[in-house]
């Protein structure tokens, strides 16, 4: 997690330069993570199938720098960024995507199953909103228990039009229980297009949560200050008894799908368009006013954490085959 | 011993574990004031309060989904399907998330979860108020499958379900709730995994579950009467199964019949035939007979609904087509 040494409030609207490079740090460390992840999977080395993230860095890093260690969050398909905004080292994430037992979730679950309990990650998901009941549910028990701590679910535009979607938050505001729904919406359920799959013009999609009456925050998903002072305030409104809030923020997924993905279905030059106005670690660098040398200085300290990371996997253990039956039960 | 009815029993099991524990809540479609479709939460909003006797929208994927959720925070949540038709609604929460979170955490997780539901034809319901699914989830690796007929056997497992770290799907029978029968005078938790062998008998082994245990027992009874002799099992838990005790019973008879009121493809007992022909092959003396219900949806008329499922009668017959292959 970066950490911010001043506390900050929407009533303030600001972060201190020294929160927002922290800030930078750790997109950029999302970043090279997932350049690498591409790169090796293009060279062979991770078995199955990969999400990056690239482009919505913002919103993972200011979602999880607001929340608490003992703060709880359900990820997606697309989660490596997530995982490491909550404080996942990069080398228990990048050994998980190579199989090896020291992985993130011992090599049981791969990109789109990682978990890791001690930083209160309850797991990513390969079944787009099926996170989601379970956010209920984490946030029920801390309800239950009085105890001050919030559950936040990630998901996608496409997430909002399953049933799974609709009775999470039609529960979780019947109870009034301290979730938070962290819409990313990025504009595309894999290769479908918003216009093809939401009811709602792309940027209005927060009025889902009137029809729970639901509280709705909003933020601008490439403004990592703009996303941390979103979710401090959801964080406040949902520790405060208040209920549960939907977090929108409006992203941009800068890549595929998938690592692979040709994009057959989207325009070159928008897309490019949105690489040279949305990325948000150009953005950021642009508002700290970074020289050459002070971005040159924060890559090369990242990448050396992403390189060493690669190695770290590379070193590990491969499960033993028969550890498959190992923990189908408790 | 103390007699109580099958309905009686859950509710005991259940107001006991929530006297005892305050980990312990149950939520559902109206088992708070109305105490249930089935009238077996009755009493316990009076008793534990609307905090822990929770009414839930119409939501079944939330409501096994946020049993789930709490559940892995250290809760032990029991939640109702008001019939096991519904359970379909809830199968991503229960195969995709409750079954797999603790493999694909690499064991960081436990899901101790209790989902009770009930169905069971011989009353006009139709096709989707009475289906018997139990076997669908044997086939998921993770969960825990239960199946009681008595009850001493559904208040001593359901207590050990609640307190089992893993989900478990706990199946009721609909026209088990009025029986009667003696249970202890304390609870005592039957362990998940053991069969119970009801009647013992020499020619001829049924292994029954739910309804068609007590249908088996009927059709021992007229058996005996011909000579053959009937030692009936409940595996009482289909998920872990206690093979060592069916397998045994049927070195010992030669001879097995399977009963159960689902139908008959693809059903526990097409399980429960393959297991037993792996371990008693060598001391079979006739093909296994399976006694289920014709592969159809089960119709509304009740002159067809009876003719569809099975019932004493279809057990009888299947025991004499086995005694009589020499």
């Amino acid at each position: 997690m970066a950490t911010v040494e001043e506390k900050a409030r929407p009533g303030k609207k600001r972060v201190s330069n020294e929160a927002l490079r922290g800030f930078f740090r750790e997109m950029l460390l999302i970043r090279r993570f997932e350049e690498t992840v591409e790169e090796r999977f293009r060279a062979g080395e991770l078995p199955g199938f990969l999400h990056v993230a690239i482009g919505q860095e913002a919103v993972a890093t200011g979602v999880c720098s607001a929340l608490a260690r003992e703060d709880v969050f359900a990820s997606t398909h697309r989660a490596h960024g997530h995982a490491i905004a909550k404080g996942t080292s990069v080398d228990k994430i990048m050994a998980e995507l190579y199989g090896k037992a020291e992985g993130c979730s011992g090599g049981y679950g791969g990109s789109m199953h990682l978990y890791d309990l001690e930083v209160g990650n309850l797991g990513a998901n390969a079944v787009v909103a099926g996170g989601l009941p379970a956010i209920v549910g984490a946030a029920l028990a801390f309800q239950m228990r009085d105890e001050k701590r919030v559950a936040v679910a990630f998901f996608g535009d496409g997430a909002t039009n399953t049933g799974t979607f609709h009775e999470s938050l039609n529960l979780a505001q019947i109870w009034k229980v301290p979730a938070i729904f962290v819409l990313e919406n990025n504009g595309w359920a894999e290769s479908t297009p918003a216009e093809q799959q939401l009811p709602l013009p792309v940027d209005q999609l927060g009025k889902r949560a009137a029809a729970f009456g639901m509280k709705l925050i909003e933020a601008d998903g490439q403004d990592v200050e703009a996303v941390y002072l979103a979710a401090l305030a959801a964080r406040d409104h949902a520790l405060a008894g208040k209920g549960p809030v939907l977090l929108h923020l409006r992203t941009f997924r800068l890549t595929g799908h998938f690592v692979g993905d040709p994009q057959v279905y989207r325009d070159r030059e928008a897309l490019k368009h949105e690489r040279e106005t949305k990325d948000p670690i150009r953005l950021l660098s642009a508002r700290l006013e970074l020289s050459d040398d002070d971005f040159a200085a924060i890559d090369a300290e990242v990448t050396a954490k992403v390189e060493a990371s690669v190695e770290f996997a590379k070193a590990g253990t491969d499960p033993k085959p028969e550890d498959a039956l190992k923990y189908v039960y408790a | 011993m103390p007699e109580l009815t099958y309905r009686e029993a859950v509710r005991d099991a259940l107001a006991l574990a929530l006297r005892k524990d305050e980990s312990v809540f149950i939520m559902g479609e109206d088992i708070a004031e109305m105490g249930g479709s089935m009238a077996v939460t009755q009493g316990l909003l009076e008793e534990f309060g609307p905090k822990r006797i929770r009414n839930t929208p119409i939501s079944e994927m939330a409501i096994v989904g946020s049993g789930i959720g709490a559940a892995i925070q250290g809760m032990r949540p029991v939640v109702e399907i008001m019939y096991e038709d519904f359970l379909t609604l809830s199968m991503e929460q229960l195969v995709n998330q409750a079954a797999k979170h603790r493999t694909m955490s690499g064991g960081q997780v436990k899901v101790p979860l209790t989902i009770r539901t009930q169905g069971g034809a011989g009353w006009s319901p139709g096709a989707q108020h009475a289906q018997q699914l139990e076997a669908w989830f044997v086939h998921v690796p993770g969960l825990k499958v239960v199946f009681p007929s008595t009850p001493e056997d559904v208040r001593g497992l359901l207590w050990s379900s609640i307190y089992d770290d893993n989900p478990v799907v706990f199946f009721e029978h609909r026209t088990l709730y009025p029986i009667k029968g003696e249970v202890p005078t304390e609870l005592e938790p039957i362990p998940l995994g053991k069969a119970r062998i009801h009647r013992e008998g020499e020619d001829v082994t049924v292994v029954a579950t739910g309804r068609l245990v007590h249908e088996a027992l009927q059709a021992a009874e007229a058996a005996e009467s011909e000579g053959i002799s009937v030692e009936v099992v409940d595996p009482r838990t289909l998920l872990p199964l206690d093979e060592e005790t069916i397998i045994g019973s049927v070195c010992k008879t030669t001879r097995c019949v399977t009963a159960h009121e689902a139908v008959v493809r693809g059903g526990f007992g097409a399980e429960l035939a393959a297991i037993i022909q792996q371990g008693a092959f060598d001391w079979l003396d006739a093909p296994i007979e399976r006694v289920g219900a014709k592969f159809a949806p089960l119709p509304f008329a009740p002159a067809m609904e009876q003719w569809v499922v099975p019932y004493a009668e279809d057990v009888l017959e299947a025991i004499r087509r086995t005694v009589a292959r020499s």
